[in-house]
C-alpha cells in the first residue's frame, strides 16, 4: 500500500504524457467558463465542478500504454469501463491497450467525485470526449511536425498517427513525450469525432476492465485493504439515533485473546450530519478477536430522545397527517373547485417502509493517522467528504488527508457518506497512529444505516363523466434526509418532493401537491432512486386503480393521462431541482414516457391471453432525467404463493455509450426494486431496528427473482440529447408494475410494501 | 494447533479455535478473495470448498478443520479459467463483484456434483448466495453455459 508521505501515485514504468501525479498539474488551469454570473447546473453546478484537462487524467507510456484516471466510484455500474470506452474511442486507441487506474479523492484537481444521483456518464461523457480529443490533437501535432507536414494531412488510427500521403505511422507510445510537451488545445477549438465514427460508444458486449479481479477474487474493495501493521476494530453503537454510552465495563472483553484496547467514542450532537455515532470500540489483532470482545462487552445506554420511535405508531401518525391538508409544494388550477365538481372522486393511500441499502460488502475503512497526516483505503462514494472531515476532525490542512479509493462491493447511497472512515481514523489516532481498519459487521450495517425514508402518499382524484381525471390531490408525509443537517425540520426537500412528487406529468388541469409534516426519529438518507420509489409507487398505482375503477385497460389509460407530446418546463411543476440540471435542456418530455411506456407494453405482448391466475401490470416513470417504464407478469396460485416469470423494461437515457451496462444496471434495477416490493423492510420498535441479519432482512434471491427479465433500449444513437442517468431510474417503476400485475392476476390491490405474505391464503 | 490446505498449501494455526476460517483467511493469511457479508451463513458471500464441498467459511471454525483441504477462488484454477470463471467473463456477470467469489465457488461445486443441471437444480443450488446487484440473470445464464447448455 502506499507508502507515507502520502503525495505518491501508483509507479509506472515510464509516464511520459502528463503527470498524475499531483505535482505538474497546478500549471495548467481551464479559465471559468464565460458566463460566471449565470446559475449553473449539471456537472458544472457540483462542488469541485467538471475538470477536463488531459495532463490530469491521461498519461501513454513509451509502449503506448494508456492510463486514464477515473474519478468516480466504481460500485457496479461499470463506470471504469464505459469511461475506458470513451476515451480509447475518440482517442482513436485501441482499448486493450487502455488501462483504467482509480484516481485518489481529491475534488480540487480532479473535479466532483461524489458518485451519486446517476451521473457519472451524464455529466462526464463531454468533458471525458475533450480530454481525449485534446489528446489526440496534441500527437498529431507531435507527429506533423516531427514529418513536417501540416496536421491537416494527419490523422490517428488504431493507437497511432498516420500521414496518409507517404504512409508513415508512428505508434502513440513513440509520440507521447514530445506530444505531452505541447500545449493543451484549448476547448473551442477541439474536433470531437462525429457520431458515425464511434467505435466503441454505443457497441454492445465489451468486456469489463475489472474482470479478471472479479472472477479470480484479486479485485481489491475497501474491506480488503492490507496496511503493514494494521489492526482490526469493531464498534458498539448506541441502539438508538440519538443515544449514548452511560456506562460500560470492558472487563471480561479485555481478557479475549487478541484485544488490544477498548475506545470510547463520544456520541455527536442531534442533528449528527454524518458523523459516527459514538459508542465503544474494540480494537484487536484480528476481526474475530474484535467481535468476540465487543460480545463481551456490558454498556448501558442512556436511549435518547428517540427512544420510543415505534414503527406501527409512526405509520398511524403518518396516515393521520395525510388525512389532512399540508403545505402546499404545488398548485395549477383550483383542485377543490374541480374536486367538488367531479362526477366521481377516487382516493386510496400507500404505504412504503424504511429500506436499509445492505450493499454487500458492508461499510469498512482502513485509516491511519499520525501528525503527518491522515491515509483511508476505502470503498466510498463520496472521498471529498472524508478528506474535509478528517481535516476539521484532526485540524489539518486538506492536503495531508489521503484517500486511496478502492473498489465498492455495492454502495446504492449508503457510502457516500463518510462515517465509518472517520470511525477508522478515531480509532488509528487513539492506537497512536498504528493503521486501523474498522468493521461494520452485518447486523452493524442493517442497525446503523441512512435509511430509506419511510412513507405515506394519499392521492385523491376527480373524474369527469367520461373518466378522465378532472382533479389530483396528492399529499406525501415523509420524514426528510434534511434532518441530517437541521433540527427537526417537517416538510419534505425540494429535491425529494421533485423525485415523482411534484414532477408529476400528466394531462390534469387542476393539481395539488401537498407535503403534510413528519418528524425524523432516525437518520435518514439516500437510497437507490430515493424518493422516488414511494413517490412513483402511489402514483403508478392509483393509475392502475382509477382504470380499474372504470374498467379501463391500464396501459391506455395510462397513456391518456401521459396525454398528448409536449415538453414540460420542469418550474411550471413547482419542479426546482430537476436532478440539478438545465430546465432548457430538459424539459419533462411526455413523448419520451409515453414511447417506453408502448415499447414496455408492446415487447411484453400486453393484451396477451394468460392463463387463470397471471397478469400483466404496468408502470412508467422519470426520474434522473431518464424515462423507464416497466411491465411484469406475475404469477398467483391457488395458495397465493407469487411467482414471476417475466419482467420487460423499457428504457430511454439518451444516447447509450455502454450497452451492456445499461442493461446490466436495468436487470440489477428490476431485482432490486422486485426485492424492496415484495421483501424490503426495516422496522423500529423502542428505538431500535427490529431487523438484525439477512434473515430478518430479506433480500430476493436467485429462486424468487423474475425467470425472464428482457431490457429494451429505446433511442439508444440520440446524442444530441443530453445524456440521462442509468444507475437509478429502472428501480422507480418496478415495485408499482409488480403490484399492479398482482391486481390483474388475482384482485388483491396491494396498498401497503412489503407484499411479503399478503397474498396468501390458509 | 491445526494443520490443513488451502489451495494446496499448508497452514498451521495455533490461535483461538473458535476463529472462523473467513477472518482466517482474510485477516490472518492475507487472503482477501474470500468476502464478508453477514457472518451468519445467510449470504454465500465467504463461500469456499472444503474435502470438496462448498460451504459458509464463517462458520467453519478452525478447531475443526484440521487435516482438511481448503480450495479458495484464489485456487479454483491455477489459470483463472475454470469454465465457471470463464463463462462469468463471457456474460459480464458482475456489476460491484463482491459476491462473484461465492458465487462461483457454489457454482463450480453445482457443476461438479451436477453436470448439466436444470433451472430448478440451478435456483436451488445458487439460493443461498444474494447478490445485492441483482446479476441473478447472468448467473443462471453463466452456470448454463460453463455446463455447456448454452
Amino acid at each position: 500500500m502506499t507508502a507515507f508521505p502520502p503525495l505518491t501515485n501508483v509507479s509506472r514504468r515510464a509516464v511520459l504524457f502528463g503527470v498524475a501525479t499531483g505535482v505538474l498539474v497546478l500549471t495548467t488551469r481551464l479559465s471559468p467558463p464565460a458566463h460566471a454570473q449565470e446559475k449553473k447546473y449539471g456537472g458544472d453546478a457540483m462542488a469541485g465542478g467538471l475538470k477536463d484537462d488531459p495532463r490530469v487524467f491521461l498519461s501513454i507510456a513509451d509502449d503506448g500504454t494508456v492510463v486514464l484516471l477515473c474519478n468516480r466510484a466504481e460500485m457496479g455500474q461499470g463506470i471504469r469501463t464505459s469511461w475506458g470506452m470513451v476515451v480509447a474511442d475518440e482517442l482513436e486507441a485501441d482499448l486493450a491497450r487502455v488501462k483504467v487506474v482509480q484516481s485518489k479523492g481529491d475534488q480540487a484537481l480532479y473535479g466532483n467525485q461524489n458518485t451519486d444521483g446517476s451521473r457519472s456518464m451524464r455529466h462526464h461523457f463531454e468533458p471525458l470526449r475533450r480530454i481525449a480529443a485534446a489528446a489526440r490533437q496534441m500527437l498529431e501535432q507531435e507527429a506533423a511536425a516531427r514529418w513536417s507536414v501540416p496536421v491537416v494531412e494527419i490523422k490517428s488510427e488504431n493507437h497511432g498517427v498516420v500521414h496518409g500521403a507517404s504512409g508513415r505511422r508512428l505508434d502513440f507510445g513513440a509520440l507521447a513525450k514530445g506530444a505531452a510537451a505541447r500545449p493543451v488545445p484549448a476547448r473551442e477549438t477541439l474536433a470531437l469525432k462525429g457520431q458515425s465514427q464511434f467505435r466503441y460508444i454505443g457497441k454492445d458486449g465489451i468486456p469489463l476492465i475489472d474482470n479478471d479481479g472479479f472472477v479470480t477474487g484479486k479485485a481489491v474493495y475497501g474491506i480488503d485493504a492490507r496496511v503493514d501493521g494494521m489492526a482490526y476494530a469493531v464498534i458498539a453503537r448506541p441502539p438508538v439515533y440519538g443515544g449514548k454510552v452511560k456506562s460500560f465495563d470492558a472487563q471480561e472483553t479485555l481478557k479475549v485473546p487478541g484485544v488490544l484496547k477498548v475506545v470510547p467514542i463520544d456520541a455527536p450532537a442531534i442533528p449528527s450530519t454524518f458523523q459516527p455515532l459514538g459508542g465503544v470500540a474494540v480494537v484487536a489483532e484480528n476481526t474475530f478477536a474484535a467481535i468476540k470482545g465487543r460480545s463481551r462487552l456490558v454498556i448501558e445506554w442512556d436511549d435518547g430522545p428517540n427512544a420510543s420511535y415505534d414503527s406501527v405508531q409512526y405509520r398511524k401518525s403518518m396516515e393521520a397527517a395525510a388525512g389532512k391538508p399540508g403545505k402546499v409544494v404545488r398548485n395549477n388550477g383550483d383542485v377543490d373547485a374541480a374536486l367538488a365538481g367531479a362526477a366521481r372522486r377516487i382516493e386510496a393511500s400507500y404505504y412504503l417502509p424504511h429500506l436499509a441499502q445492505a450493499p454487500m460488502e458492508p461499510p469498512t475503512a482502513t485509516a491511519r493517522v499520525t501528525s503527518e497526516g491522515c491515509e483511508v483505503w476505502c470503498s466510498v462514494q463520496n472521498p471529498e467528504a472524508i478528506r474535509t472531515d478528517l481535516a476539521r476532525r484532526f485540524k489539518m490542512p486538506l492536503d495531508r488527508i489521503v484517500v486511496n479509493a478502492l473498489l465498492l462491493g455495492g454502495g446504492f447511497g449508503r457510502k457516500s457518506k463518510p462515517d465509518f472512515a472517520s470511525e477508522a481514523a478515531i480509532l488509528s489516532h487513539a492506537m497512536g497512529g498504528r493503521p486501523v481498519k474498522l468493521t461494520f459487521t452485518r447486523e452493524d450495517d442493517l442497525q446503523h444505516s441512512f435509511f430509506h425514508t419511510a412513507s405515506v402518499e394519499r392521492v385523491e382524484a376527480g373524474l369527469d363523466a367520461a373518466g378522465k381525471p378532472v382533479a389530483w390531490l396528492h399529499r406525501t408525509v415523509a420524514p426528510t434526509i434534511l434532518a441530517l443537517f437541521a433540527p427537526d425540520p417537517k416538510h419534505e426537500a425540494p429535491f425529494e418532493l421533485a423525485m415523482g412528487a411534484v414532477d408529476m406529468p400528466f394531462a390534469i388541469a387542476n393539481v395539488r401537491v401537498e407535503n403534510p409534516e413528519a418528524a425524523a426519529h432516525t437518520r435518514v438518507g439516500w437510497f437507490r432512486s430515493v424518493s422516488n420509489i414511494p413517490h412513483a409507487f402511489a402514483v403508478q398505482s392509483f393509475v392502475a386503480e382509477l382504470a380499474a375503477a372504470l374498467g379501463r385497460d391500464p396501459k391506455d389509460y395510462l397513456l391518456e393521462l401521459i396525454g398528448p407530446d409536449r415538453l414540460i418546463d420542469a418550474t411550471s411543476m413547482s419542479d426546482a431541482w430537476l436532478y440539478g440540471e438545465d430546465p432548457k435542456r430538459y424539459p419533462f418530455d411526455t413523448g419520451r414516457l409515453r414511447r417506453v411506456t408502448e415499447k414496455a407494453a408492446g415487447e411484453a405482448g400486453w393484451g396477451r391471453k394468460l392463463p387463470e391466475g397471471r397478469g400483466l401490470g404496468i408502470a412508467a416513470h422519470r426520474s434522473f432525467v431518464s424515462y423507464a417504464a416497466v411491465v411484469v407478469e406475475a404469477a398467483v396460485n391457488a395458495r397465493g404463493v407469487l411467482t414471476i416469470p417475466r419482467v420487460d423494461i423499457a428504457f430511454d437515457c439518451g444516447g447509450v455509450v455502454n450497452p451492456d451496462r445499461v442493461r446490466s444496471q436495468l436487470e440489477g434495477a428490476v431485482v432490486q426494486g422486485i426485492s424492496l416490493a415484495m421483501l424490503g423492510e426495516i422496522s423500529f420498535k423502542n428505538g431500535r431496528v427490529e431487523q438484525k441479519n439477512f434473515d430478518g432482512y430479506e433480500l430476493t434471491r436467485i429462486d424468487a427473482s423474475p425467470a425472464e427479465i428482457r431490457t429494451h433500449l429505446v433511442d439508444t444513437t440520440a446524442f444530441d440529447k443530453p445524456l440521462g442517468g442509468v444507475g437509478e431510474p429502472g428501480v422507480p417503476p418496478v415495485a408499482p408494475a409488480l403490484a399492479n400485475a398482482i391486481f390483474a392476476a388475482c384482485g388483491k390491490r396491494i396498498r401497503s410494501l412489503p407484499i411479503r405474505d399478503q397474498l396468501r391464503k390458509a | 494447533m491445526v494443520t490443513f490446505t488451502v489451495n494446496g498449501k499448508n497452514h498451521t494455526f495455533n490461535g483461538d479455535p473458535e476463529m472462523p476460517l473467513l477472518w482466517y483467511l482474510r485477516d490472518v493469511a492475507g487472503m482477501t478473495g474470500t468476502k464478508f457479508g453477514c457472518g451468519q451463513a445467510l449470504c454465500g458471500a465467504c463461500t469456499v470448498h472444503v474435502d470438496g464441498t462448498a460451504l459458509r467459511s464463517c462458520q467453519v471454525l478452525l478447531g475443526d478443520i484440521g487435516g482438511q483441504a481448503v480450495i479458495t477462488i484464489e485456487g479454483l484454477s491455477a489459470d483463472g479459467m475454470h469454465p465457471v470463471q470463464k463463462a462469468w467473463r463471457d456474460l459480464n456477470v458482475a456489476q460491484c463483484g463482491y459476491c462473484q467469489s461465492g458465487q462461483i465457488m457454489q457454482a463450480a461445486a453445482l457443476l461438479k456434483d451436477t453436470p448439466s443441471p436444470s433451472d430448478g437444480d440451478i435456483d436451488s443450488a445458487m439460493s443461498g448466495n444474494i447478490c445485492r446487484c441483482g446479476t441473478y440473470p447472468r448467473i443462471r445464464a453463466a452456470i448454463k453455459r460453463a455446463s455447456g447448455r448454452a
